[in-house]
């Protein structure tokens, strides 16, 4: 493990749009290999519930692979659910995140993302104002989200029940004159409540990463993809209706349960359709 | 007076050959047994004297000591009654000595002199047959066992029966072996089971490749109905096999009534409060666990995480080896146990996930913890994870599927191209594997795991080497990353 650096608010590398908020940290304590200055680029924070739905999961990690892709730095909470999946979703496009910690720096929480917390920190930082050895504690995380909002340019909520967490995220965020935006989530869905609240408030919606994107300023020229033809096509084309698990899609496409599999595990590498517990769902467009 | 009889004592599935000698003297009359016999086998003393009186036979007003040799192997149970009895009445001259010398002989003795059948009798019967006897006298339940051993079984269903054939009064006719073809028996269709198509594609690549299976899905999806049918779809045992796995039914006592050859493959489905030594086999002398129960057929751990950890990975050897060593005090033991291994559970404790029906409520610490019950080094002996979400009422209303002869015809076929082609799979799909261990979560072994399963596939599809679309099916099987073995 690498020693622990600590960044102070007079350092040269303090990023200044965190040193900009009402309440800056006076000081942070880094781990992982990357330079302070990745702090001062420009950053979307991607937060959203810790108990979340098999959709949240699949957004969460396509927007944090593709706005990975276009060469921004992503930013979140390291917890469970839509934050760690968004991390693990830059990591598989190759992009750095910085996960930012409501405890002591040392401490890997949840424990159950220690080798997540690894990978971060190989290409990353992961970062807190709190010195090693300080333990977890419900009344830490409020704290944390300032610093979330405080280093992005942009926050987008995946998914948020009512009196979620990532709502302080957003409080932050108007208060700090962020951007904010919202995944729509079913409307019938509490798991959503929250973040289809933001957007009736007047959040820019998120349907694609190109809108957290040009929320930022940021356009990226990117060839389109092209869609896939044949019976892979017709694959993607009933799981665009909603998701399904194999059977399902062998009985709306009338292929076999060997071609479907096969078919299903292609989409999946190319990162068109994502897979959990047994269900299939379209990844969001590009 | 001395006089002899010969049986077997089982040690695991090995019969060890024993001399039962019986001695008269003058003196005051009494009946010993001696040997290291345990409880059952000196409770004989009551059984072969009522026995005999009720055969009508004179029982010795002697001093009888009955001697079990070698008198260091221990003797368990009530098998060494017919043997006794013949012994006691051979050294009274009431049987020819040298003609009883010439049959090995097993069987419990009722008090009324009936004879009674013992398990273990066709693994008694080939130790017999390699000791260089060619007869053997039985109870007439396990005569048809015993002929299977390739030797002449004489069924005796009474103490006096026994003794009018040994002194020549009455000739009795040797059983048959069985046909091997009448002792097939049905087995639980899969026409039965409605939808569930990658279920049951799953089934058909387990039962052709002799993989192990996990199926994971929320309670009533029929997991448990399709692990029940992959016996169905196996090959049916050939001859040697099926007296391999008769020997250790045999030796367990739970062969069938009137089924005495095992020709389909066994399926033996444990409760999960079983102990680790009724799973891999264990006792004071080494008995076959559920695990060689198995043996050529499908062990079924239903709810697999409810199984003690223990019990669990006790079952890593046999998987890893295809056969249990069991020591204890009484003898050391190998049992056969080369079963395809199928584990279903759900995917939380309660039941809930995956079902649209059901709102799941378990913490994420607790579905954690319950996933965690199953080690990675258990899951990753499992080449094929199949998540089974619940069925649509739709799906439910269709016909049955495919019945299973067809599906076990395809299966036999496979087979055959596994063992005869060599493994071979071209440049389009390795490169498809590669990619794929970039881009999923998947280690060296899983890598080996799919590898695997694209060969079956490419032998139930009838090709000469795995292709793309082979080595795709076989990636959609691997375990998924919500498990610990990712």
């Amino acid at each position: 493990m690498t020693a622990f650096r600590l960044l102070k608010r007079r350092d040269a590398a303090y990023p200044a749009f965190l040193a900009a908020i009402y309440d800056p940290p006076p000081a942070l304590w880094l781990r992982g290999l990357a330079e302070p200055e990745l702090l001062s680029r420009p950053a979307v924070a991607i937060v959203g519930a810790r108990a979340c739905s098999s959709y949240g999961r699949s957004v969460a990690r396509s927007l944090g692979r593709d706005i990975a892709a276009a060469g921004v730095v992503v930013i979140s909470g390291m917890a469970r659910g839509i934050d760690g999946e968004a991390h693990r979703g830059v990591l598989d496009a190759g992009g750095t995140t910085v996960a930012v910690l409501g405890c002591g720096i040392d401490r890997n929480y949840p424990a159950a993302h220690a080798e997540l917390a690894g990978r971060i920190a190989e290409t990353g930082l992961i970062v807190s104002e709190y010195e090693a050895g300080v333990e977890p504690a419900p009344w830490r995380f409020p704290a944390r989200n300032r610093i979330i909002s405080g280093l992005a340019r942009a926050v987008v909520v995946v998914e948020a029940r009512e009196r979620s967490g990532a709502l302080i995220t957003v409080d932050f965020a108007l208060e700090q004159g962020r951007e904010v935006l919202a995944v729509p989530g079913e409307i019938t869905s509490a798991l959503s409540a929250g973040s289809n609240a933001l957007l009736r408030l007047g959040a820019a919606p998120a349907l694609r990463s190109d809108d957290v994107l040009e929320a930022i300023g940021i356009i990226v020229e990117k060839p389109a993809l092209a869609e896939p033809d044949g019976d892979g096509g017709r694959v993607l084309i009933a799981l665009r209706d909603a998701p399904a698990t194999a059977d399902e899609l062998a009985r709306a496409t009338g292929l076999g349960a060997a071609d479907v599999a096969s078919l299903l595990v292609e989409l999946e590498l190319d990162g068109r359709v994502s897979a959990g517990e047994g269900v299939y769902r379209a990844t969001i467009a590009r | 007076m001395v006089a002899r009889a010969l049986t077997h004592a089982l040690v695991g599935l090995e019969a060890r050959r024993v001399e039962v000698e019986a001695h008269l003297q003058s003196g005051i009359p009494g009946f010993a047994i001696v040997g290291l016999a345990d409880r059952a086998c000196q409770e004989a003393k009551h059984r072969v004297r009522s026995g005999i009186a009720s055969a009508s036979l004179e029982w010795p007003n002697k001093r009888i000591t009955v001697n079990l040799a070698p008198a260091a192997l221990r003797k368990e149970g009530s098998g060494y009654d017919l043997c006794i009895a013949l012994a006691v009445l051979a050294a009274s001259r009431q049987v020819p000595a040298d003609r009883l010398w010439e049959h090995a002989a097993v069987g419990e003795l009722a008090l009324d002199g009936r004879v009674r059948p013992v398990g273990g009798t066709l693994a008694l019967a080939e130790g017999a047959r390699r000791h260089g006897l060619r007869r053997v006298l039985c109870a007439a339940e396990s005569a048809p066992e015993a002929g299977l051993a390739g030797i002449e079984a004489f069924p005796v269903h009474h103490l006096a029966q026994a003794v009018a054939y040994l002194r020549g009064e009455e000739t009795i006719e040797p059983a048959e072996p069985p046909e091997l073809e009448e002792m097939l028996s049905d087995a639980p269709d899969l026409a039965d089971v409605r939808g569930q198509e990658r279920g049951r594609r799953a089934l058909e690549l387990a039962a052709a490749g002799g993989h192990n299976l996990l199926l994971v899905g929320p309670p009533g999806t029929g997991k448990t109905m399709l692990a029940r049918r992959l016996p169905g779809i196996l090959p049916p045992l050939t001859r040697e096999e099926a007296l391999e796995v008769t020997r250790i039914h045999s030796v367990a006592g739970v062969l069938e009534a009137g089924r005495p050859l095992v020709m389909n493959p066994p399926f033996r489905a444990p409760h999960h409060g079983v102990s680790a030594a009724a799973v891999v086999g264990g006792g004071t002398i080494p008995r076959p666990g559920e695990a060689s129960l198995a043996h050529r057929g499908v062990l079924l751990l239903d709810e697999m995480p409810e199984f003690p950890r223990n019990v669990l990975e006790a079952l890593r050897q046999p998987l890893e080896d295809g056969f249990v060593a069991v020591s204890r005090v009484g003898g050391a033991a190998i049992f056969p146990a080369r079963f395809a291994l199928v584990g279903t559970m759900n995917m939380c404790p309660c039941g809930g996930r995956g079902d649209p029906a059901v709102e799941c409520r378990c913490s994420v610490q607790r579905i954690a913890s319950y996933r965690e019950k199953l080690s990675r080094a258990l899951l990753d002996r499992f080449d094929l994870v199949v998540a089974m979400p619940r069925p649509r009422a739709v799906e439910l209303a269709a016909a049955g599927g495919e019945p299973s002869a067809p599906v076990r015809e395809r299966v036999i076929a496979a087979r055959a191209r596994l063992a005869a082609l060599p493994a071979l799979r071209s440049a389009a799909a390795t490169e498809l594997l590669d990619r794929a261990v970039e881009k999923l979560p998947l280690s060296g072994r899983g890598r080996a795991r799919v590898a695997r399963v694209a060969r079956t596939i490419a032998a139930l599809a009838g090709s000469a080497s795995v292709e793309t679309e082979h080595l795709a099916e076989a990636l959609s099987y691997r375990s998924p990353r919500e498990l610990p073995a990712a």
